[in-house]
């Protein structure tokens, strides 16, 4: 019933997510910024829109949006809710969410590569080599995690906050699973999402060539997976799952808006990065999941 | 067994029809005919009995060594079903590609002998895997390392293939010599040559020198299997070698060196913990340079065949993860190792297979393999690549197709193992979840590249662009195996507990917990089937949501946004090099891409030229000095060749001589 919950709060709320990060990044520069629901109304503006399909391209092109939407909102279903698991939990559970976001991110690939663009055969490829990097991070990160769970699924590992004495080396977990984040959800400073120069973009050039209902399927399916990335760093720091079930839902939805505005403060702060530099960080990411990992077993 | 040896019998009664008829079209016809009869006969076999059903047949020979005895086991059954099914499949493909075009070939009509060995190579498969002796299994082994040799070197008049067959050839046997001391030391020690007696004398502890014999088994099977470095044959030899023939090499053949390795640790008594670790380390490893490799190849059938070398890296690991497992008295991580390997290993034969027989459609409709040729076939060949897309999403191991379920049960296996007493095992766990996640992620890259380069965008050449759809009958073998495929996705948790009555028929299993583990990841499979059903019908419903969408608002279609050039060309596209440029500003060393930019320096810049190469470092540092400094030392021995026969008579007194002393 909780999963339930969780999964209609996700798919109402995921587009508010982006709409927070815009309002505080342009409350920083001193602007009103963009009203808090306009991933709404954008939504609702792409769905009435005709489509303009690239003469170039073949049948592959409507499946990149509607399969990507489809495995953020399927790999939803795996994340434990704030007050109970998932009713699908399984040992290795992760696995399969994040290879069903890895088969959307494959048909996005793909539904750039039909275009026959440059710019987005160039965002394509970044997306590939990026996201192969980001994987092996992931799988340590929820390793470190899976030490002491009680089950080694995504319902056992998130939503027990930092249990136990806090322990230093649970402290990283958080801090990777949010750089996941920005680097999945291609957000600064991996990826601006915000530019306008096609040669420094990653997922914003891949969809240069989808229009109308297509373009909605990707918004939304991008907000369910920046959803997906913020649920599971509040759920692991938080534990929501030991307080009763109206506090653990404030709690969660009050930590997803703080993830929201964290995002966009780093946002704000920070510059892009250089492509090259980009490994370095998952790099960066990835160690510091090792070290947590070996800590945690030496313990 | 009446199927199996009936399916035997049609191989070489092909076999047969293929000399009789050698120079005919009817030689074209017959012999894959009997090919595709042999197959299905054999696959009848194997799906009329249950898997774990147990039989044997020893029939009478003359030779005064070993014994002709076959028998049919769960491990048999599992490892023939890819070389039926394949075999079926790329007699037909091969047969059509075939017809008509070879009798203009400069020596003659080679489709004689060629079927010849074609169904030859089947038959030695098959009495590879069925064969419970020492001898016979050394004899099967050799016809079935001989046949692809006359397969690759069908089209012989163009230089490479020629000098394919030949490393094809040397590798080969450099596994047979492995081997060939492996059994005879074995059968030596154990008195006999039968598998039983050498099972028995390894229990009873009287083999002397099993970390020997392992490591023997370990090299040949290797460089059958293709695992770093005896990887370095198969890049060249499945880019020269037709693409049927490749079909079944790579999804049926190089899995007979799995099939050796494992009844090799099956006859070699209760394994130890380094060897597992050793095939664990060697697996990812393999996996690990065979993926970066792939992504590096700007050759479709170069990519599929590194891509061979990181699946059967998995397999391999699979292996390892069991005997880990086995060695420690785990038994749950056991069976989910040796089931995943079974598994991925029948997932990799089926997807490979089929990728293969795509390549060889594009190839006949383009006449390249190379991406830098291709694009935009999916318009143009629409179900070839509708089939390429599927084959490469699976073996990608993405759900909702059963690749998924095969590395999830090694992931599976791994996270079992983190309970492993003592911080190092788990380390090395955790290395290797790692290790498989970063292998799914470049797989991931390799594939869109190799499906988003080749079959999107626009047609890099005229012959790309105007490439015709195969006929009819050409597209059966594809679909037939996209068939088996999809039925496989269906019916993945069941396949799952096929994979697992191998596991379990290994020597030593405790069942009682082994087949808990079993049931715990065939019930994960269904919830996986579950999760893949509900990808595909969200997907459809969203599409279908799409098609009311479009019908109430219209679509046009116009130019591809090119940022304001409008004179863009196919050839601004992004390119096999330039698709994996960043993964090479981090990996390039392991993926052995060498770059060399020729340009003017001048104040007026000329054409500029930039070569990006993979040549495979394993091969260029490692193998080419070693086979250099034997040629050399052979070289040096020609002293001794003279010609003059009085001194080759006194070397012959003079090593009988040295025998008598050394015995007497």
């Amino acid at each position: 019933m909780d999963a339930l919950a969780h999964l209609l709060a996700a798919l109402l709320l995921a587009p508010l997510l982006p709409g927070i990060i815009n309002r505080v990044k342009a409350r920083l520069s001193g602007r009103v910024g963009r009203p808090l629901f306009q991933t709404y109304f954008d939504l609702a503006r792409l769905v009435q829109k005709g489509v303009v399909e690239s003469e170039t391209s073949s049948w592959m092109l409507p499946l990149g949006p509607v399969v990507s939407l489809a495995t953020a909102a399927i790999a939803l279903t795996l994340l434990p809710g704030p007050a109970g698991p998932s009713p699908a939990a399984f040992t290795g559970d992760f696995i399969l969410a994040a290879y069903c976001l890895g088969l959307g991110r494959l048909a996005l690939i793909l539904a750039a590569l039909d275009s026959g663009s440059s710019f987005e055969g160039m965002g394509a490829s970044r997306e590939a080599a990026f996201s192969a990097l980001a994987e092996p991070v992931l799988f340590l990160c929820l390793l470190a995690l899976a030490a002491d769970a009680p089950d080694i699924s995504l319902s056992g590992m998130l939503g027990r906050g930092l249990t136990g004495s806090l322990a230093p080396e649970r402290l990283f977990v958080p801090v990777i699973l949010f750089i996941l984040l920005l680097t999945e959800n291609c957000r600064i400073p991996v990826d601006d999402p915000n530019t306008h120069l096609e040669l420094t973009m990653i997922h914003e050039v891949m969809v240069l060539d989808h229009s109308g209902p297509d373009m909605a399927a990707i918004v939304y399916g991008s907000s369910l997976k920046l959803w997906f990335f913020a649920a599971a760093t509040v759920l692991s720091v938080l534990p929501v799952r030991a307080m009763p079930p109206v506090a653990g839902w404030a709690v969660f939805l009050a930590g997803l808006a703080v993830v929201a505005i964290a995002v966009g403060l780093v946002e704000s702060s920070m510059a892009r990065l250089r492509l090259i530099r980009v490994p370095r960080l998952l790099g960066a990411a990835g160690t510091l999941a090792a070290l947590s990992l070996v800590l945690t077993v030496w313990r | 067994m009446e199927l199996f040896g009936l399916s035997l019998a049609c191989y070489l009664l092909g076999a047969l029809c293929a000399l009789v008829f050698g120079g005919r079209e009817a030689a074209n016809r017959l012999a894959p005919a009997a090919a595709v009869a042999g197959s299905l006969a054999g696959l009848a076999g194997v799906l009329g009995a249950p898997v774990s059903a147990v039989s044997t047949l020893s029939l009478p020979w003359g030779l005064p060594l070993g014994a002709f005895s076959l028998g049919l086991d769960p491990t048999t059954r599992l490892f023939l079903l890819p070389v039926y099914i394949l075999g079926a499949a790329a007699a037909v493909s091969g047969s059509l590609h075939l017809a008509g075009h070879e009798a203009a070939h400069a020596g003659g009509d080679r489709r004689g002998p060629h079927w010849f060995c074609f169904n030859i190579l089947l038959f030695g498969l098959s009495l590879v895997m069925a064969a419970r002796d020492g001898v016979l299994f050394l004899i099967a082994w050799e016809i079935m390392s001989l046949a692809p040799f006359f397969l690759i070197s069908l089209h012989d008049d163009e230089a490479d293939v020629r000098e394919a067959a030949w490393l094809y050839l040397v590798a080969a046997h450099i596994g047979a010599v492995c081997l060939i001391a492996f059994f005879t030391l074995a059968m030596g020690q154990a008195g006999g040559s039968s598998f039983e007696a050498i099972a028995a004398a390894a229990s009873a502890g009287r083999l002397t020198a099993p970390t020997l014999l392992f490591l023997l088994a370990l090299v040949g099977f290797a460089a059958k299997v293709g695992l770093i470095p005896f990887h370095v044959w198969l890049p060249d030899v499945y880019a020269a070698a037709p693409s049927h023939v490749t079909a079944v090499m790579a999804g049926g053949m190089i899995n007979v060196g799995i099939y050796g390795l494992w009844r090799t640790l099956e006859l070699l008594g209760p394994p130890a913990l380094w060897q597992g670790w050793l095939l664990a380390a060697l697996g990812l490893a393999s996996a690990l340079y065979g993926i970066l490799r792939a992504l590096a190849q700007g050759n479709l059938k170069r990519l599929l065949a590194y891509s061979s070398v990181e699946n059967m890296g998995l397999v391999c690991l699979g292996l390892g993860l069991g005997l880990i497992g086995r060695a420690s008295g785990n038994d749950a991580m056991a069976v989910l190792g040796f089931s995943g390997a079974v598994f991925h290993m029948l997932c990799h034969a089926g997807f490979k297979g089929l990728l293969f027989l795509c390549v060889g459609e594009v190839l006949a409709a383009v006449g390249s393999m190379r991406i830098a040729h291709l694009g935009g076939l999916a318009k143009r060949l629409p179900v070839v690549g509708g089939a390429f897309f599927l084959a490469a999403a699976g073996i990608a191991g993405l759900p909702p197709l059963p690749g998924f379920l095969g590395e999830l049960v090694l992931a599976l296996a791994i996270l079992t193992g983190v309970d492993l007493p003592g911080l190092l095992p788990r380390v090395g766990m955790a290395a290797a979840l790692t290790a498989l996640a970063a292998v799914g992620g470049f797989a991931l890259a390799a594939f869109a590249k190799a499906g988003g380069l080749a079959f999107l965008g626009q047609p890099r050449t005229p012959a790309a662009a105007k490439a015709a759809s195969p006929a009819g009958p050409a597209l059966v073998p594809i679909l037939f195996l996209a068939g088996c495929l999809l039925l496989a996705a269906t019916l993945a948790p069941g396949l799952l507990g096929l994979a697992g009555q191998a596991a379990l028929a290994f020597p030593g299993m405790d069942p009682a917990p082994a087949r808990t583990a079993l049931a715990g990841a065939c019930a994960i499979a269904r919830t996986v089937s579950l999760y893949s059903a509900g990808i595909v019908v969200l997907s459809l419903v969203l599409l279908w949501l799409r098609r009311l969408l479009i019908a109430a608002h219209g679509r046009r279609r116009g130019p591809t946004w090119g940022c304001g050039y409008t004179a863009g060309t196919a050839r601004v596209q992004y390119g096999a090099a330039s698709f994996v440029e960043p993964t090479s500003q981090i990996l390039g060393q392991p993926m052995g891409l060498t770059r060399r930019l020729d340009m003017d320096p001048g104040l007026f810049p000329k054409r500029a030229q930039l070569f990006v190469t993979s040549p495979d470092v394993i091969r260029s540092r490692f193998f080419t000095p070693l086979f250099e400094a034997i040629a050399r030392g052979c070289d040096a021995l020609k002293v001794v060749q003279h010609g003059r026969v009085h001194l080759y008579i006194l070397y012959v007194l003079a090593t009988v001589v040295l025998l008598l002393a050394w015995k007497l």
